[in-house]
Protein backbone atom coordinates (compact mmCIF):
# COMPACT_ATOMS: atom_id res chain seq x y z
CA UNK A 1 0.00 0.00 0.00
CA UNK A 2 1.00 3.47 -0.69
CA UNK A 3 3.47 5.58 1.94
CA UNK A 4 2.05 8.71 3.76
CA UNK A 5 -1.87 9.32 4.80
CA UNK A 6 -4.41 8.09 3.32
CA UNK A 7 -8.60 8.12 4.19
CA UNK A 8 -10.57 5.32 2.97
CA UNK A 9 -14.38 6.34 2.20
CA UNK A 10 -14.51 8.11 5.54
CA UNK A 11 -17.86 9.14 6.97
CA UNK A 12 -18.87 11.06 10.02
CA UNK A 13 -21.89 12.41 11.24
CA UNK A 14 -22.82 14.88 14.08
CA UNK A 15 -26.37 13.48 15.71
CA UNK A 16 -28.61 14.15 12.19
CA UNK A 17 -25.71 15.96 10.23
CA UNK A 18 -23.35 14.31 8.16
CA UNK A 19 -20.11 16.25 8.20
CA UNK A 20 -17.95 13.79 6.28
CA UNK A 21 -19.36 11.66 3.48
CA UNK A 22 -17.51 8.64 1.64
CA UNK A 23 -14.22 11.15 2.11
CA UNK A 24 -11.28 9.35 0.46
CA UNK A 25 -7.59 11.01 0.36
CA UNK A 26 -4.48 10.85 0.33
CA UNK A 27 -1.09 12.77 1.37
CA UNK A 28 2.12 10.80 -0.03
CA UNK A 29 5.75 11.76 0.91
CA UNK A 30 6.80 15.16 -0.35
CA UNK A 31 3.08 15.98 -2.09
CA UNK A 32 1.73 19.31 -0.85
CA UNK A 33 -2.35 18.41 -0.79
CA UNK A 34 -4.91 21.03 -0.55
CA UNK A 35 -8.42 21.02 1.11
CA UNK A 36 -10.73 23.67 -0.15
CA UNK A 37 -14.91 23.88 -0.06
CA UNK A 38 -17.63 26.48 0.83
CA UNK A 39 -17.85 26.74 4.71
CA UNK A 40 -19.20 24.28 6.43
CA UNK A 41 -17.75 21.65 3.74
CA UNK A 42 -16.21 19.30 6.54
CA UNK A 43 -12.32 21.09 6.07
CA UNK A 44 -12.13 21.65 9.80
CA UNK A 45 -13.84 18.21 10.48
CA UNK A 46 -11.27 16.56 8.25
CA UNK A 47 -8.70 17.77 9.91
CA UNK A 48 -10.19 16.78 13.71
CA UNK A 49 -10.31 13.25 12.06
CA UNK A 50 -7.22 12.58 11.49
CA UNK A 51 -6.09 14.45 14.64
CA UNK A 52 -8.23 12.09 16.31
CA UNK A 53 -10.70 14.78 18.01
CA UNK A 54 -13.49 13.07 16.06
CA UNK A 55 -13.73 9.80 15.02
CA UNK A 56 -14.69 7.98 11.95
CA UNK A 57 -18.14 6.38 11.96
CA UNK A 58 -17.30 4.82 8.92
CA UNK A 59 -14.54 4.39 6.91
CA UNK A 60 -10.95 3.91 7.37
CA UNK A 61 -7.20 6.01 8.03
CA UNK A 62 -3.99 4.32 7.25
CA UNK A 63 -0.59 5.94 7.60
CA UNK A 64 2.17 4.05 5.62
CA UNK A 65 -0.07 1.27 5.16
CA UNK A 66 -0.84 0.46 8.65
CA UNK A 67 -4.05 1.36 10.25
CA UNK A 68 -4.69 4.74 12.05
CA UNK A 69 -6.63 5.27 14.65
CA UNK A 70 -5.32 8.57 16.13
CA UNK A 71 -5.61 10.15 19.32
CA UNK A 72 -4.49 13.79 20.10
CA UNK A 73 -1.63 12.91 22.30
CA UNK A 74 -0.28 10.17 20.40
CA UNK A 75 -0.17 12.26 16.85
CA UNK A 76 3.67 13.86 17.31
CA UNK A 77 4.78 10.42 18.32
CA UNK A 78 3.31 8.96 14.83
CA UNK A 79 5.15 11.93 13.05
CA UNK A 80 2.26 14.41 12.43
CA UNK A 81 2.25 18.05 13.52
CA UNK A 82 -1.00 19.98 13.16
CA UNK A 83 -1.62 24.23 13.33
CA UNK A 84 -4.40 25.73 14.67
CA UNK A 85 -6.79 28.14 12.95
CA UNK A 86 -5.66 31.40 14.70
CA UNK A 87 -2.20 30.08 16.13
CA UNK A 88 -3.40 28.69 19.17
CA UNK A 89 0.04 30.02 21.43
CA UNK A 90 0.49 29.64 24.64
CA UNK A 91 0.51 33.01 26.10
CA UNK A 92 1.97 32.43 29.02
CA UNK A 93 5.38 30.83 27.13
CA UNK A 94 7.58 32.52 25.29
CA UNK A 95 8.29 32.41 21.72
CA UNK A 96 11.00 30.17 22.39
CA UNK A 97 9.04 28.17 25.12
CA UNK A 98 6.31 27.59 22.81
CA UNK A 99 8.61 26.30 19.89
CA UNK A 100 10.39 23.84 22.72
CA UNK A 101 6.89 22.44 23.99
CA UNK A 102 6.26 21.92 20.22
CA UNK A 103 8.97 18.55 20.51
CA UNK A 104 8.80 18.49 24.51
CA UNK A 105 7.41 14.84 23.60
CA UNK A 106 11.11 13.81 22.65
CA UNK A 107 12.09 14.81 25.98
CA UNK A 108 12.94 11.29 27.74
CA UNK A 109 13.56 12.20 31.59
CA UNK A 110 10.65 12.70 34.05
CA UNK A 111 10.21 14.53 37.74
CA UNK A 112 12.69 12.84 39.62
CA UNK A 113 15.79 13.49 37.20
CA UNK A 114 14.12 17.06 36.87
CA UNK A 115 13.45 17.67 40.75
CA UNK A 116 17.49 16.42 41.42
CA UNK A 117 18.78 18.44 38.70
CA UNK A 118 20.25 15.41 37.14
CA UNK A 119 22.27 15.64 34.18
CA UNK A 120 19.74 13.72 31.97
CA UNK A 121 17.21 16.34 32.55
CA UNK A 122 19.81 19.09 31.86
CA UNK A 123 20.87 17.71 28.82
CA UNK A 124 17.33 17.04 27.28
CA UNK A 125 16.52 20.64 28.27
CA UNK A 126 19.32 21.71 26.50
CA UNK A 127 18.94 19.90 23.58
CA UNK A 128 15.07 20.86 23.42
CA UNK A 129 16.29 24.84 23.81
CA UNK A 130 18.67 24.32 20.49
CA UNK A 131 16.68 22.71 18.71
CA UNK A 132 14.23 25.13 19.14
CA UNK A 133 16.71 27.69 18.75
CA UNK A 134 17.44 25.96 15.30
CA UNK A 135 13.71 26.11 14.07
CA UNK A 136 13.42 30.04 14.65
CA UNK A 137 16.59 30.49 12.67
CA UNK A 138 15.20 28.69 9.97
CA UNK A 139 11.82 30.52 9.54
CA UNK A 140 13.84 34.00 10.47
CA UNK A 141 12.15 34.68 13.44
CA UNK A 142 15.31 34.34 16.24
CA UNK A 143 14.59 37.58 17.13
CA UNK A 144 11.73 37.15 18.76
CA UNK A 145 12.58 34.02 21.11
CA UNK A 146 12.19 36.02 24.18
CA UNK A 147 9.20 37.49 23.27
CA UNK A 148 5.36 36.83 24.93
CA UNK A 149 3.49 36.06 21.30
CA UNK A 150 0.66 38.44 23.09
CA UNK A 151 3.31 41.58 21.91
CA UNK A 152 3.76 40.22 18.45
CA UNK A 153 2.33 41.24 14.94
CA UNK A 154 0.26 38.45 13.72
CA UNK A 155 2.03 37.05 10.78
CA UNK A 156 4.99 36.48 13.10
CA UNK A 157 2.14 35.16 14.99
CA UNK A 158 1.57 32.56 12.60
CA UNK A 159 5.00 31.43 11.67
CA UNK A 160 5.42 30.68 15.32
CA UNK A 161 2.90 28.42 15.55
CA UNK A 162 4.31 26.97 12.19
CA UNK A 163 7.66 26.90 13.86
CA UNK A 164 5.60 24.82 16.98
CA UNK A 165 4.16 22.47 14.36
CA UNK A 166 7.89 22.07 12.53
CA UNK A 167 9.83 21.54 15.82
CA UNK A 168 7.97 17.96 16.33
CA UNK A 169 9.79 16.73 13.49
CA UNK A 170 6.64 15.99 11.65
CA UNK A 171 6.33 14.02 8.26
CA UNK A 172 3.05 14.93 7.24
CA UNK A 173 2.06 18.68 8.63
CA UNK A 174 -1.67 19.52 8.84
CA UNK A 175 -2.11 23.76 7.93
CA UNK A 176 -5.05 24.77 9.17
CA UNK A 177 -5.93 27.86 7.55
CA UNK A 178 -2.42 29.27 7.99
CA UNK A 179 -2.82 32.39 5.69
CA UNK A 180 -6.11 33.25 7.75
CA UNK A 181 -5.67 37.23 8.44
CA UNK A 182 -2.56 37.68 6.79
CA UNK A 183 -1.39 40.64 3.94
CA UNK A 184 -0.53 39.75 0.64
CA UNK A 185 3.12 40.23 0.99
CA UNK A 186 3.13 38.15 4.22
CA UNK A 187 0.79 35.63 2.10
CA UNK A 188 3.38 35.11 -1.01
CA UNK A 189 6.37 34.21 2.42
CA UNK A 190 4.22 31.90 3.35
CA UNK A 191 3.84 29.94 -0.10
CA UNK A 192 6.93 29.95 -0.55
CA UNK A 193 7.71 28.29 2.81
CA UNK A 194 5.25 25.53 2.28
CA UNK A 195 6.75 25.09 -1.22
CA UNK A 196 10.07 24.54 0.67
CA UNK A 197 9.03 22.16 3.15
CA UNK A 198 8.89 18.66 1.08
CA UNK A 199 12.21 19.38 -0.12
CA UNK A 200 13.99 20.46 2.70
CA UNK A 201 17.63 18.73 3.34
CA UNK A 202 16.26 18.60 6.75
CA UNK A 203 12.80 16.89 8.09
CA UNK A 204 11.12 17.11 4.84
CA UNK A 205 7.44 16.99 5.42
CA UNK A 206 4.52 16.08 3.52
CA UNK A 207 1.57 18.99 3.47
CA UNK A 208 -2.19 18.46 3.96
CA UNK A 209 -3.53 22.19 3.93
CA UNK A 210 -7.17 23.61 4.60
CA UNK A 211 -7.11 27.43 3.30
CA UNK A 212 -9.96 29.63 2.08
CA UNK A 213 -7.11 31.64 0.46
CA UNK A 214 -7.41 30.54 -3.11
CA UNK A 215 -4.27 32.04 -4.36
CA UNK A 216 -1.89 30.32 -1.79
CA UNK A 217 -3.61 27.46 -2.20
CA UNK A 218 -3.59 27.13 -6.56
CA UNK A 219 0.20 28.51 -5.58
CA UNK A 220 1.69 26.05 -3.66
CA UNK A 221 -0.77 22.43 -4.23
CA UNK A 222 0.28 19.49 -5.89
CA UNK A 223 -3.11 18.30 -5.68
CA UNK A 224 -6.36 20.03 -4.52
CA UNK A 225 -9.57 18.40 -2.91
CA UNK A 226 -12.69 20.04 -3.04
CA UNK A 227 -15.23 19.44 -0.87
CA UNK A 228 -19.09 20.31 -0.63
CA UNK A 229 -21.32 19.23 1.57
CA UNK A 230 -19.20 16.45 3.57
CA UNK A 231 -18.45 14.85 -0.13
CA UNK A 232 -15.38 14.93 -2.55
CA UNK A 233 -16.46 16.92 -5.54
CA UNK A 234 -13.68 16.83 -7.14
CA UNK A 235 -10.13 16.28 -6.96
CA UNK A 236 -6.87 17.17 -9.16
CA UNK A 237 -4.25 19.45 -10.46
CA UNK A 238 -4.68 23.14 -9.41
CA UNK A 239 -5.11 23.69 -13.33
CA UNK A 240 -7.57 20.77 -13.48
CA UNK A 241 -9.85 21.87 -9.99
CA UNK A 242 -9.88 25.15 -11.41
CA UNK A 243 -11.64 24.86 -14.56
CA UNK A 244 -14.02 22.05 -12.68
CA UNK A 245 -17.74 22.48 -13.26
CA UNK A 246 -18.88 21.01 -10.10
CA UNK A 247 -16.28 23.27 -8.36
CA UNK A 248 -17.38 26.06 -9.55
CA UNK A 249 -20.76 25.16 -8.70
CA UNK A 250 -20.02 24.69 -4.87
CA UNK A 251 -18.70 28.27 -5.04
CA UNK A 252 -21.26 29.69 -7.05
CA UNK A 253 -23.65 27.97 -4.90
CA UNK A 254 -22.19 28.97 -1.33
CA UNK A 255 -21.80 32.95 -2.65
CA UNK A 256 -25.89 32.63 -3.51
CA UNK A 257 -26.48 31.11 -0.20
CA UNK A 258 -24.64 33.53 1.51
CA UNK A 259 -26.45 36.29 -0.32
CA UNK A 260 -30.15 35.35 0.28
CA UNK B 1 13.10 47.99 70.12
CA UNK B 2 14.20 43.98 70.87
CA UNK B 3 10.92 42.62 71.35
CA UNK B 4 10.28 44.16 67.83
CA UNK B 5 13.12 42.56 66.22
CA UNK B 6 12.16 38.92 67.76
CA UNK B 7 8.59 39.68 66.70
CA UNK B 8 9.81 40.02 62.84
CA UNK B 9 12.32 37.36 63.09
CA UNK B 10 9.81 35.06 63.98
CA UNK B 11 7.00 36.44 61.66
CA UNK B 12 9.37 35.70 59.11
CA UNK B 13 10.02 31.88 60.02
CA UNK B 14 5.95 31.24 60.26
CA UNK B 15 5.53 33.32 56.87
CA UNK B 16 8.40 30.87 55.51
CA UNK B 17 5.78 28.43 56.31
CA UNK B 18 2.51 30.15 55.11
CA UNK B 19 4.69 31.31 51.56
CA UNK B 20 5.36 27.13 51.29
CA UNK B 21 1.87 26.36 51.86
CA UNK B 22 0.36 29.09 49.67
CA UNK B 23 2.97 28.17 47.42
CA UNK B 24 1.40 24.76 46.56
CA UNK B 25 -2.37 26.69 46.59
CA UNK B 26 -0.96 28.10 43.82
CA UNK B 27 0.68 25.33 41.63
CA UNK B 28 -3.00 23.67 41.48
CA UNK B 29 -4.73 26.88 40.86
CA UNK B 30 -2.69 27.33 37.86
CA UNK B 31 -2.62 23.57 36.76
CA UNK B 32 -6.27 23.03 37.25
CA UNK B 33 -7.88 26.72 38.36
CA UNK B 34 -9.40 24.87 41.74
CA UNK B 35 -8.82 26.18 45.06
CA UNK B 36 -7.62 23.04 47.12
CA UNK B 37 -9.43 23.63 50.23
CA UNK B 38 -8.63 19.84 51.27
CA UNK B 39 -4.67 21.22 51.64
CA UNK B 40 -4.72 21.27 55.49
CA UNK B 41 -6.43 18.07 55.88
CA UNK B 42 -4.22 16.32 53.16
CA UNK B 43 -0.96 17.70 55.18
CA UNK B 44 -1.97 16.53 58.29
CA UNK B 45 -2.76 13.34 56.95
CA UNK B 46 0.94 13.48 56.07
CA UNK B 47 2.22 15.00 59.35
CA UNK B 48 0.46 11.42 60.90
CA UNK B 49 2.25 9.18 58.60
CA UNK B 50 5.49 11.14 59.67
CA UNK B 51 4.29 10.62 62.99
CA UNK B 52 3.84 7.01 62.59
CA UNK B 53 7.34 6.15 60.99
CA UNK B 54 8.88 8.29 63.46
CA UNK B 55 7.24 6.16 66.53
CA UNK B 56 8.11 2.87 64.21
CA UNK B 57 12.08 3.71 63.36
CA UNK B 58 12.78 6.21 66.11
CA UNK B 59 14.29 8.17 63.24
CA UNK B 60 12.92 11.86 63.05
CA UNK B 61 14.32 12.17 59.39
CA UNK B 62 12.79 8.70 57.91
CA UNK B 63 9.51 9.92 59.17
CA UNK B 64 10.03 13.45 57.33
CA UNK B 65 10.90 11.81 54.47
CA UNK B 66 7.45 9.71 54.64
CA UNK B 67 5.50 12.69 54.80
CA UNK B 68 6.90 14.09 51.72
CA UNK B 69 6.22 10.77 49.84
CA UNK B 70 2.91 10.32 51.51
CA UNK B 71 2.21 13.71 50.83
CA UNK B 72 3.25 13.06 46.86
CA UNK B 73 1.17 9.93 46.50
CA UNK B 74 -2.03 11.60 48.36
CA UNK B 75 -1.95 14.57 46.07
CA UNK B 76 -1.99 12.18 43.03
CA UNK B 77 -4.36 9.86 44.55
CA UNK B 78 -6.79 13.05 45.20
CA UNK B 79 -6.19 14.24 41.86
CA UNK B 80 -7.04 10.67 39.60
CA UNK B 81 -9.78 9.29 41.91
CA UNK B 82 -11.65 12.49 43.05
CA UNK B 83 -11.26 15.60 40.97
CA UNK B 84 -11.01 14.03 37.58
CA UNK B 85 -14.08 12.64 38.19
CA UNK B 86 -15.74 15.79 38.87
CA UNK B 87 -17.91 17.69 36.64
CA UNK B 88 -15.57 21.04 36.29
CA UNK B 89 -18.17 23.13 34.48
CA UNK B 90 -19.06 24.71 37.22
CA UNK B 91 -16.16 25.84 39.84
CA UNK B 92 -18.80 25.21 42.94
CA UNK B 93 -18.37 21.69 42.57
CA UNK B 94 -14.80 20.92 42.79
CA UNK B 95 -14.60 23.23 46.32
CA UNK B 96 -17.65 21.39 47.69
CA UNK B 97 -15.52 18.41 47.15
CA UNK B 98 -12.65 19.27 48.47
CA UNK B 99 -14.77 19.89 51.50
CA UNK B 100 -16.30 16.77 51.50
CA UNK B 101 -13.07 15.41 51.49
CA UNK B 102 -11.58 17.72 54.32
CA UNK B 103 -14.48 15.97 56.66
CA UNK B 104 -13.18 12.89 55.38
CA UNK B 105 -9.75 12.83 55.87
CA UNK B 106 -10.14 14.56 59.38
CA UNK B 107 -12.79 11.80 60.80
CA UNK B 108 -10.36 8.98 59.62
CA UNK B 109 -7.48 10.44 61.31
CA UNK B 110 -9.44 11.60 64.32
CA UNK B 111 -10.50 7.40 64.03
CA UNK B 112 -7.29 6.25 63.72
CA UNK B 113 -4.98 8.33 66.05
CA UNK B 114 -7.53 9.61 68.03
CA UNK B 115 -8.87 13.42 68.62
CA UNK B 116 -6.11 14.35 71.21
CA UNK B 117 -2.77 16.34 70.48
CA UNK B 118 -0.01 13.93 70.06
CA UNK B 119 3.70 15.36 70.49
CA UNK B 120 5.35 16.83 67.60
CA UNK B 121 9.26 16.31 67.44
CA UNK B 122 11.92 19.22 65.84
CA UNK B 123 15.31 18.26 64.70
CA UNK B 124 16.83 20.94 65.98
CA UNK B 125 16.07 22.71 69.26
CA UNK B 126 13.79 25.63 69.01
CA UNK B 127 15.19 27.63 71.97
CA UNK B 128 16.44 31.14 70.05
CA UNK B 129 20.14 32.02 69.99
CA UNK B 130 21.26 35.33 71.62
CA UNK B 131 23.21 37.86 69.79
CA UNK B 132 24.89 40.56 71.78
CA UNK B 133 21.76 40.04 74.85
CA UNK B 134 19.03 40.15 71.71
CA UNK B 135 17.35 36.97 71.59
CA UNK B 136 16.78 36.17 67.70
CA UNK B 137 16.49 32.92 66.07
CA UNK B 138 16.57 29.26 66.77
CA UNK B 139 18.54 26.31 65.02
CA UNK B 140 15.30 25.36 63.95
CA UNK B 141 13.79 28.58 62.38
CA UNK B 142 17.23 28.24 60.51
CA UNK B 143 16.39 24.77 59.48
CA UNK B 144 12.62 26.45 58.20
CA UNK B 145 14.47 29.24 56.37
CA UNK B 146 16.72 27.10 54.79
CA UNK B 147 14.05 23.99 53.94
CA UNK B 148 11.19 26.72 52.80
CA UNK B 149 14.15 28.15 50.17
CA UNK B 150 15.72 25.27 48.97
CA UNK B 151 11.99 23.78 48.15
CA UNK B 152 10.74 27.09 46.56
CA UNK B 153 14.20 27.18 44.16
CA UNK B 154 13.65 23.54 43.17
CA UNK B 155 9.87 24.62 41.84
CA UNK B 156 11.36 27.23 40.32
CA UNK B 157 13.91 25.55 38.78
CA UNK B 158 11.65 22.75 37.21
CA UNK B 159 8.91 24.51 35.86
CA UNK B 160 11.45 27.40 34.18
CA UNK B 161 14.58 24.89 33.51
CA UNK B 162 13.57 21.43 32.43
CA UNK B 163 11.03 19.68 30.04
CA UNK B 164 8.73 18.07 32.14
CA UNK B 165 8.45 21.99 33.36
CA UNK B 166 7.75 23.23 30.15
CA UNK B 167 5.02 20.18 29.35
CA UNK B 168 3.66 21.57 32.88
CA UNK B 169 3.19 25.22 31.95
CA UNK B 170 2.01 24.45 28.42
CA UNK B 171 -0.80 22.14 29.82
CA UNK B 172 -1.90 24.66 32.36
CA UNK B 173 -2.20 27.42 29.60
CA UNK B 174 -3.91 25.36 27.16
CA UNK B 175 -4.84 21.75 27.19
CA UNK B 176 -6.00 21.18 24.30
CA UNK B 177 -3.25 22.16 22.18
CA UNK B 178 -0.89 20.91 24.32
CA UNK B 179 -2.41 17.22 23.53
CA UNK B 180 -1.71 17.77 20.01
CA UNK B 181 1.86 18.61 20.83
CA UNK B 182 1.94 15.40 22.55
CA UNK B 183 1.79 16.29 25.84
CA UNK B 184 0.37 13.86 28.31
CA UNK B 185 -2.09 16.68 30.08
CA UNK B 186 -4.25 14.52 32.16
CA UNK B 187 -0.72 13.03 33.98
CA UNK B 188 1.07 16.98 33.88
CA UNK B 189 -2.01 17.37 36.19
CA UNK B 190 -1.78 14.75 38.56
CA UNK B 191 1.91 15.65 38.72
CA UNK B 192 0.78 19.52 39.64
CA UNK B 193 -0.67 18.21 42.49
CA UNK B 194 1.31 15.82 43.85
CA UNK B 195 3.81 18.66 43.77
CA UNK B 196 1.41 20.91 45.32
CA UNK B 197 0.60 18.54 48.02
CA UNK B 198 4.32 17.37 48.68
CA UNK B 199 4.90 20.57 48.88
CA UNK B 200 1.75 21.03 51.56
CA UNK B 201 3.09 18.15 53.54
CA UNK B 202 6.54 19.86 53.93
CA UNK B 203 4.73 23.24 55.35
CA UNK B 204 2.77 21.04 57.81
CA UNK B 205 6.45 19.66 59.04
CA UNK B 206 7.25 22.16 59.44
CA UNK B 207 5.02 24.63 61.12
CA UNK B 208 2.84 21.47 63.00
CA UNK B 209 5.96 21.21 66.17
CA UNK B 210 5.53 25.35 66.52
CA UNK B 211 2.18 24.89 67.92
CA UNK B 212 0.29 22.62 70.29
CA UNK B 213 1.16 19.83 68.48
CA UNK B 214 -0.27 16.96 66.00
CA UNK B 215 -4.21 17.25 65.76
CA UNK B 216 -6.78 16.40 62.66
CA UNK B 217 -7.57 19.96 62.86
CA UNK B 218 -3.92 21.08 63.39
CA UNK B 219 -3.47 22.95 59.91
CA UNK B 220 -6.93 24.60 59.95
CA UNK B 221 -5.74 27.83 60.87
CA UNK B 222 -2.54 27.71 58.89
CA UNK B 223 -4.54 26.68 55.51
CA UNK B 224 -6.88 30.39 56.40
CA UNK B 225 -3.31 31.92 57.03
CA UNK B 226 -1.48 30.54 53.69
CA UNK B 227 -5.29 30.70 51.88
CA UNK B 228 -5.13 34.79 52.76
CA UNK B 229 -1.13 34.60 51.73
CA UNK B 230 -2.08 33.40 48.31
CA UNK B 231 -4.92 35.99 47.82
CA UNK B 232 -2.85 38.41 49.37
CA UNK B 233 -0.21 37.60 45.99
CA UNK B 234 -2.85 37.02 43.93
CA UNK B 235 -3.66 33.16 43.38
CA UNK B 236 -2.13 33.31 39.96
CA UNK B 237 1.30 34.12 40.98
CA UNK B 238 4.32 32.16 42.89
CA UNK B 239 6.32 35.59 43.69
CA UNK B 240 2.97 37.15 45.21
CA UNK B 241 2.67 33.40 46.76
CA UNK B 242 6.05 33.84 49.07
CA UNK B 243 5.55 37.68 49.72
CA UNK B 244 1.89 37.11 50.75
CA UNK B 245 3.20 33.90 53.09
CA UNK B 246 5.72 36.51 54.55
CA UNK B 247 3.94 39.17 55.10
CA UNK B 248 0.95 37.59 56.66
CA UNK B 249 3.50 35.75 59.34
CA UNK B 250 4.90 38.66 59.96
CA UNK B 251 1.53 40.36 60.49
CA UNK B 252 -0.02 37.75 63.14
CA UNK B 253 3.37 37.75 64.64
CA UNK B 254 2.97 41.46 65.19
CA UNK B 255 -0.92 40.90 66.17
CA UNK B 256 -0.24 37.98 68.56
CA UNK B 257 3.05 39.98 70.13
CA UNK B 258 1.48 43.12 70.51
CA UNK B 259 -2.90 42.57 70.90
CA UNK B 260 -2.39 38.96 72.26
CA UNK B 261 -2.64 35.30 70.48
CA UNK B 262 -6.33 35.38 70.70
CA UNK B 263 -6.68 37.53 68.41
CA UNK B 264 -4.76 36.08 65.60
CA UNK B 265 -7.58 34.33 63.82
CA UNK B 266 -9.66 37.39 63.94
CA UNK B 267 -6.80 39.16 62.34
CA UNK B 268 -6.37 37.21 59.10
CA UNK B 269 -9.80 36.85 58.51
CA UNK B 270 -10.21 40.46 58.78
CA UNK B 271 -6.70 41.15 56.34
CA UNK B 272 -8.66 38.35 54.02
CA UNK B 273 -11.38 40.25 53.74
CA UNK B 274 -9.70 43.47 53.10
CA UNK B 275 -7.59 41.84 50.42
CA UNK B 276 -10.77 40.52 49.44
CA UNK B 277 -12.80 44.00 49.36
CA UNK B 278 -9.90 46.30 48.04
CA UNK B 279 -8.19 44.09 45.39
CA UNK B 280 -9.80 40.62 45.07
CA UNK B 281 -6.81 40.07 42.07
CA UNK B 282 -4.08 40.08 44.40
CA UNK B 283 -1.21 42.44 45.28
CA UNK B 284 0.58 40.32 41.53
CA UNK B 285 -2.24 39.88 39.56
CA UNK B 286 -1.42 40.39 36.23
CA UNK B 287 -2.34 43.37 34.25
CA UNK B 288 -5.07 41.59 32.11
CA UNK B 289 -6.94 43.75 29.05
CA UNK B 290 -10.25 43.06 28.88
CA UNK B 291 -11.32 42.03 24.58
CA UNK B 292 -14.41 44.34 23.80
Amino acid sequence: MADGLALHQVGVRFGGLTALDDVSLTVGPGEVVGVIGPNGAGKTTLFNVVCGFVTAHTGTLTLDGRPLRPRPHRLTRLGIARTLQGTGLFAGLTVLENVMAGASHTARSGLLPALLGLPRSDRDERRLREHARAVLADLDITAYADAAPGTLPFAIRQRVALARALAARPRLLLLDEPAGGLGADDVDTLAELIRQLPHRATDPCAVLLVEHHMDLVMAVCDRIVVLDFGRVVATGSPEAVREDPAVVDAYLGAAVDEAA
Amino acid sequence: MDRFLFLTLDGLSRGAVYAAFALALVLIWRAGRIVNFAQGAMAVAAAYVAYSVTAATGSYWLGFAAALLAGLLLGAIVDVAVMRLVDHRSPLNPVIVALGLVLLIQAVLGMVYGNEYLPAQTPFSRTALTVGGTAVLSPYDLFVFATVGVVGAALVWVFTRTAIGLRMRAAAFAPEVSRLLGVNVGGMLTLGWALASGVGALAAMLVIPTGLGLHPHAMDLVFVSAFTAAVLGGLDSPPGAVVGGLGVGLLLSYVSGYAGGDLIPLAVLALLLTVLLLRPGGLFAPVTARRV
